[in-house]
């Protein structure tokens, strides 16, 4: 440390370097526990021998993920087939948590920018009234959105009563509930991360691009959203990842056609029923997914600002 | 529609309110088609509000402005043949340098290849044409402020409008720039409203300076006008140094104001409307325009005694204090034959006014 304050940047910037190790130990110690360690712990899962009343064996074994890509018939003796049914339930779950990120933009953007525009004192209170509902348990708000779109509930009636509609829509135990339960966990991690981007963002810049003759939509799409991309990213993943993995949404409003991997995965590890090894496999097959389509968004990012 | 003939811009009657706060004091200006006009201002007087309004950022409360003779005060920002220098820039820092400068033009409507190729000769100008594929954060301050102003003057506005562009350089880059932009003010013909609170740079660059203090013009005229005939105690004190002296006015004749001061000091200056016989009121008079002597120059040499000198570079500058507890500052060119002639602190001296330089205000 000593001779450190008085030499340049290059050997002072050395000098931290030991300090910074220790500083960062904290971190480290917090994402091993709570990140690598469970990670490595489905992973070596997933290569063992399920136990037939849940749990497993100690013995090294392909099969989980045998049985995820392969179809080997009844007994296990016909050659393989691919399987279609787990490849089916991931491609309509990465289908559903799209659609929701979808919908949670549509809304969210218009949102957080309606709420960042307001005045200070104003944003707070914004802020806290979307935040409140999250107070309240997932389940019992996935319940309750149940009972809202059910066919007697007040969406129906609401829509009869204006004369919107002649029958009941029947909402729940459709792919639409589904998106709609998602959209509605996740929205605040849509709306805050927007929201700090359009925050931040210098409005003289708008202002500039209108004083050289753009409209307000050619303002909206070529000045004001590229410049809270990363916001928009952020909250696109924040969605669209959870939703993935979701099993609430998917198991009250989807009924048992709109089964969703988070569901799966779920079940494998339930009661007797389960098979852990299976479970863990595919908890890693959606981990890797999720990995590639981060860094092929990652990729993308990188190469638009160069 | 336009007429050629009419003022670049019209102010009339403008008003601008902010809830029950009054920022523009019903302001009217008149700006020629080619000038160089500033406005001129203590923080916070109203300059970025007029020029907001002028540009379409800030509604008019009342009043109209007009540009070449059509009524814009309702048009949207982006239907008005009026840019901006912004003070901070404002540059799109998604995009490149040559992206930035070509905007207007394709929001225009013109071909991606006429804007590029714009954007290059307005480079050209500003000599960045080696940044063309730069993002604006890539650029130090000075580099992007002309990429702001070749931003602004590649749509070719018929009004540019400059916020304090160049209060964020240092001082020497700022005495250059001053120069560029007043060259190709007078290069590219259109008509510039430049805003500043910075005094020097007003007088060194403008054809006309419209002075402002509380959201109301104290006075519009040319630099010299301003400097030499200012019209009321806030004009005096704002715009260069100046020594203020408490007068009360004895009589008027041939347009020559005779005063006294306390300590029974006499003077005369020229008479100016809204002064009359008996007023008690101040007289300006500039350090520079006072001569120290040690033998009184006319009748109408003020006695005192140096107090002391303060260096500033290229004068000097000489506290007198006068009889009746009245200091006057004194500036002489710091040159070997004034410090020849440099009076000790203690003598006893003779402040002369020059002729004409004694200026008489209105309040
Ligand atoms: N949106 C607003 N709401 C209320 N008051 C405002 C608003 N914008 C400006 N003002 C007030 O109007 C007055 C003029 O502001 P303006 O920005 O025009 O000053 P300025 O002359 O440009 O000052 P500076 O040299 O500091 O930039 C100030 O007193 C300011 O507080
Ligand atoms: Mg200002």
């Amino acid at each position: 440390m000593a001779g450190g304050a008085a030499s340049g940047g290059g050997p002072r910037a050395d000098t931290y370097a030991a300090d910074r190790t220790w500083l960062l130990l904290p971190a480290w110690v917090t994402l091993s526990i709570l990140v690598l360690a469970p990670v490595a712990m489905m992973l070596v899962y997933s290569f063992l021998t399920k136990e037939f009343r849940g749990g497993v064996i100690w013995e090294f074994s392909l099969a989980a993920y045998d049985q995820f890509f392969f179809d080997r018939g009844l007994f296990g003796d016909e050659p393989p087939r691919i399987e279609w049914t787990y490849i089916l339930i991931f491609w309509r779950s990465i289908w559903q948590a799209g659609a929701a990120t979808l919908l949670s933009l549509l809304i969210g953007l218009p949102t957080a920018y309606y709420i960042a525009t307001r005045p200070a004192r104003q944003r707070a209170v914004w802020l806290f009234l979307i935040t409140i509902p999250y107070w309240v348990n997932l389940l019992i708000r996935t319940v309750s959105m149940k009972f809202l779109l059910r066919d007697q509930g007040p969406l129906n009636d609401a829509l009869l009563g204006l004369g919107v509609i002649d029958a009941p829509l029947s909402i729940v135990n459709t792919n639409l509930a589904v998106q709609l339960g998602l959209f509605y966990s996740y929205l605040p991690f849509m709306v805050l991360p927007i929201y700090a981007a359009v925050e931040r963002y210098n409005f003289a810049l708008s202002e500039a691009a209108a004083d050289l003759y753009a409209t307000r939509w050619v303002i909206l799409r070529r000045i004001l959203l590229p410049n809270v991309r990363p916001g928009i990213i952020a909250g696109c993943v924040l969605v669209f990842v959870p939703s993935l993995g979701s099993f609430l949404a998917p198991d009250l409003l989807g009924g048992a056609r709109n089964f969703m991997i988070g569901s799966l995965i779920e079940e494998q590890f339930k009661g007797n029923a389960g098979n852990w090894p299976f479970g863990a496999a595919a908890s890693m097959i959606l981990l890797t997914l999720v990995l590639i389509l981060l860094l092929a968004f990652a990729r993308a990012q990188s190469r638009e600002s160069r | 529609m336009s007429d050629e003939r009419a003022a670049a811009i019209d102010v009339r009657d403008a008003v601008k309110r902010y809830g029950d706060f009054t920022a523009l004091k019903r302001i009217s200006l008149s700006i020629a088609d080619n000038e160089f006009f500033t406005l001129l201002g203590p923080s916070g007087c109203g300059k970025t509000t007029l020029l907001r309004m002028i540009a379409g950022f800030e509604d008019v409360t009342e009043g109209a402005i007009f540009l070449f003779g059509d009524e814009i005060e309702t048009l949207p920002p982006h239907k008005r043949p009026v840019n901006t220098v912004f003070q901070n820039y404002a540059l799109f820092p998604h995009m490149t340098v040559q992206e930035n400068v070509g905007f207007g033009l394709e929001m225009l409507g013109r071909s991606r290849a006429e804007a590029r190729a714009r954007a290059g000769e307005m480079l050209e100008m500003v000599q960045l044409s080696q940044f063309a594929a730069r993002k604006p954060a890539q650029l130090s301050g000075g580099q992007q402020q002309r990429v702001a102003l070749a931003r602004a003057l590649a749509p070719q506005p018929k009004v540019l409008l400059l916020d304090e562009p160049l209060s964020a350089l240092d001082l020497k880059l700022r005495k250059a720039m001053q120069l560029e932009l007043k060259h190709l003010q007078r290069d590219t013909g259109i008509t510039f409203i430049f805003v500043t609170h910075d005094q020097e740079e007003a007088l060194t660059m403008s054809d006309r300076i419209a002075v402002m203090s509380a959201g109301e013009v104290q006075q519009l005229g040319t630099a010299r006008d301003i400097y030499e005939r200012p019209r009321n105690m806030f004009v005096a004190d704002f715009i260069g140094e100046t020594n203020l002296l408490e007068v009360h006015v004895d009589r008027i004749a041939e347009g020559r104001a005779l005063c006294h001061l306390g300590g029974g000091h006499a003077l005369s200056c020229d008479a100016v409307d809204g002064v009359g016989v008996g007023a008690r009121v101040h007289l300006s008079v500039r350090p520079e325009r006072l001569a120290l002597s040690a033998a009184a120059q006319g009748d109408e040499s003020l006695a005192g005694t140096v107090r002391e000198h303060v260096f500033v570079g290229t004068d000097i500058t000489t506290l007198v204090d006068l009889a009746g507890g009245i200091s006057l500052r004194v500036r002489s060119a710091n040159s070997a034959r004034a410090s020849a002639q440099m009076f000790e602190p203690g003598a006893a001296v003779h402040v002369t006014m020059e002729q004409g330089a004694g200026r008489l205000l209105v309040d």
